[in-house]
């Protein structure tokens, strides 16, 4: 199935490139990422200056494990964080920053998708928990922002991805995989509470002798 | 306590094991999870990614997953035991962990927002000690990653919503309405703890508790061994699936727990852990030394 045949993803990435892209396509992200979580995004919603240029680029929802080696940085773990929590700061940053990529895990809401429809935005969601084997898909760490002032995890990375692995969770129209998923598994639990035999809290086998 | 020495030693290589490997009964359970998703290629990736990474983590001796989570300690010692003693030690090991990279620094002062550097403070690691009549020191722990426990959910009975009355179809719907909000928020497929009956604060601890149980045992309430079997069942049609994105594993195992309750209370708590369980024990002996590795 093509959509299970990973399409490469170079940065920086095209408007056209994004649109192209379906709902539940695989990827293979490579080039430049910034990681950015809680603190990042609070500080740029409010404002501060951005120490990078984000046009046509991608921000990745993580907080690496990295250790100082000579001459710079190794990263030991680079799995995703849960990115619902930057749902009240990511519209603004996809309008006024020209991001095209969103990497994280557990997806986003209603705002964040009509942020991804209006400017032409995808969220790609990684494998959540992976850190070190997604690691081994940074070639490289390019230099690093706010350690001092947000600590290791919270700071601003900027890694060089090769093929990192990656699924299409949001398109650039603005339909979510979640919220489908969400809203089927409402329906089951709706039907598992009032349709389904309820549970016998006494059988006969359960007596102890 | 004597031979000081020892004991932080043993103490980080429990955090070292704890942090870089899964547990051999829940890399099990995530094997079985893959076969049985033959039809969902989507699902399949998801674990078989996933798998990797347990793999490559176990190789590279680095932690599997970077959110090296909270540190819950329990500890079991003999009457008498010096655990003032015991705590220093296991603070030591926190900080040798985290200074050699197998922890994250990840933990955080709550009112300033500045982040220690070596994962000790107040609150951090979290310990729980008991007295024993053995002669050797039982020591579990268990790394749980911060997005699971934002997963977490406590249910004061009766709720319309999900519709629970005080029985046990009351605490099913309530599991079932907590891993469907959960969605793959809590980095499914994970595993609940669930605690019926206590307090706020000790339906949390005992839902926990329930972690310490391998994937494969059964209650040995009938009740609730049938309870667990059950909402496991339920939870393959909620088709959420590996990491929420479709799939019949959204969970690995249920395991539920009881604890006596005021007449006025029916608490219904449900701890979500994720697909990265890290869980691991030891027995030390009187110097410190490992006896043997548990799980």
């Amino acid at each position: 199935m093509a959509l299970l045949t990973p399409r490469p993803l170079q940065h920086p990435f095209t408007l056209t490139q994004i649109r192209g892209l379906r709902l539940g396509q695989l990827v293979k992200v490579s080039g430049r990422v910034y990681t950015a979580r809680d603190r990042v995004h609070k500080y740029l919603f409010d404002g501060g200056k951005c120490p990078v240029d984000l046009e046509d680029g991608a921000i990745y929802h993580c907080g690496p494990v990295a250790t100082r080696k000579e001459g710079g940085w190794e990263i030991l773990a680079a799995g995703p964080t849960t990115s619902i929590r930057e749902e009240a700061y990511a519209p603004k940053l996809i309008e006024q920053y020209g991001l095209r990529v969103i990497l994280g895990k557990g997806g986003m809401g209603p705002r964040t998708e009509e942020a991804c429809a209006r400017s032409g935005c995808v969220y790609l969601q990684t494998i959540g928990g992976a850190g070190p084997m997604l690691a081994a898909h940074v070639a490289r760490v390019h230099g690093v922002y706010f350690l001092k002032e947000f600590g290791m995890a919270e700071a601003m990375w900027e890694l060089e991805l090769k093929d990192f692995p990656a699924i299409v969770a949001i398109d650039a129209g603005g339909r979510s995989l979640y919220r489908r998923i969400q809203q089927a598994s409402r329906r089951v639990l709706r039907r598992l509470i009032e349709r389904e035999e309820p549970f016998e809290a006494v059988r006969s086998g359960d007596a102890d002798p | 306590m004597t031979g000081r020495p020892q004991w932080e030693d043993s103490l980080f290589e429990l955090i070292r094991r704890t942090s870089v490997d899964l547990p051999g009964d829940v890399e099990e359970a995530l094997r079985r999870a893959l076969a049985r998703e033959e039809k969902d290629a989507r699902a399949r990736w998801f674990l078989e990614g996933i798998l990797a990474n347990v793999e490559h983590a176990r190789r590279t001796d680095t932690p599997l997953c970077q959110d090296t989570g909270a540190l819950l300690f329990r500890f079991h010692v003999p009457v008498g035991f010096d655990t003032n003693a015991l705590s220093a030690a296991t603070r030591a090991a926190v900080a040798r962990a985290t200074r050699l990279g197998y922890l994250r620094q990840n933990t955080v002062d709550s009112v300033s927002g500045a982040v220690y550097q070596t994962n000790v403070a107040h609150g951090s690691p979290v310990f729980c000690f008991e007295q024993g009549a053995r002669d050797t020191v039982d020591v579990r722990l268990i790394m749980k990653g911060g997005g699971s426990e934002n997963m977490g959910a406590q249910y004061s009975l009766p709720c319309a919503d999900p519709g629970a009355e005080r029985n046990l179809e009351g605490v099913r719907r309530c599991v079932l309405d907590a891993v469907t909000r959960a969605q793959g928020n809590g980095c499914a497929p994970g595993v609940v703890g669930v605690c019926i009956g206590g307090d706020r604060a000790s339906g949390h601890e005992h839902a926990k508790e329930q972690f310490l149980r391998r994937m494969d045992d059964r209650s040995r309430v009938k009740a609730l061994a049938r309870l667990e079997q059950r909402i496991l069942r339920d939870a393959t049609r909620l088709g959420i699936g590996p990491m929420g994105m479709g799939g019949i594993a959204t969970l690995l195992g249920v395991k539920i727990g009881a604890l006596s309750r005021l007449p006025a209370s029916f608490f219904v708590t449900v701890s979500y852990m994720c697909w990265a369980f890290r869980r691991r024990g030891v027995l030390l002996g009187r110097n410190g030394g490992v006896q043997r590795w548990l799980y």
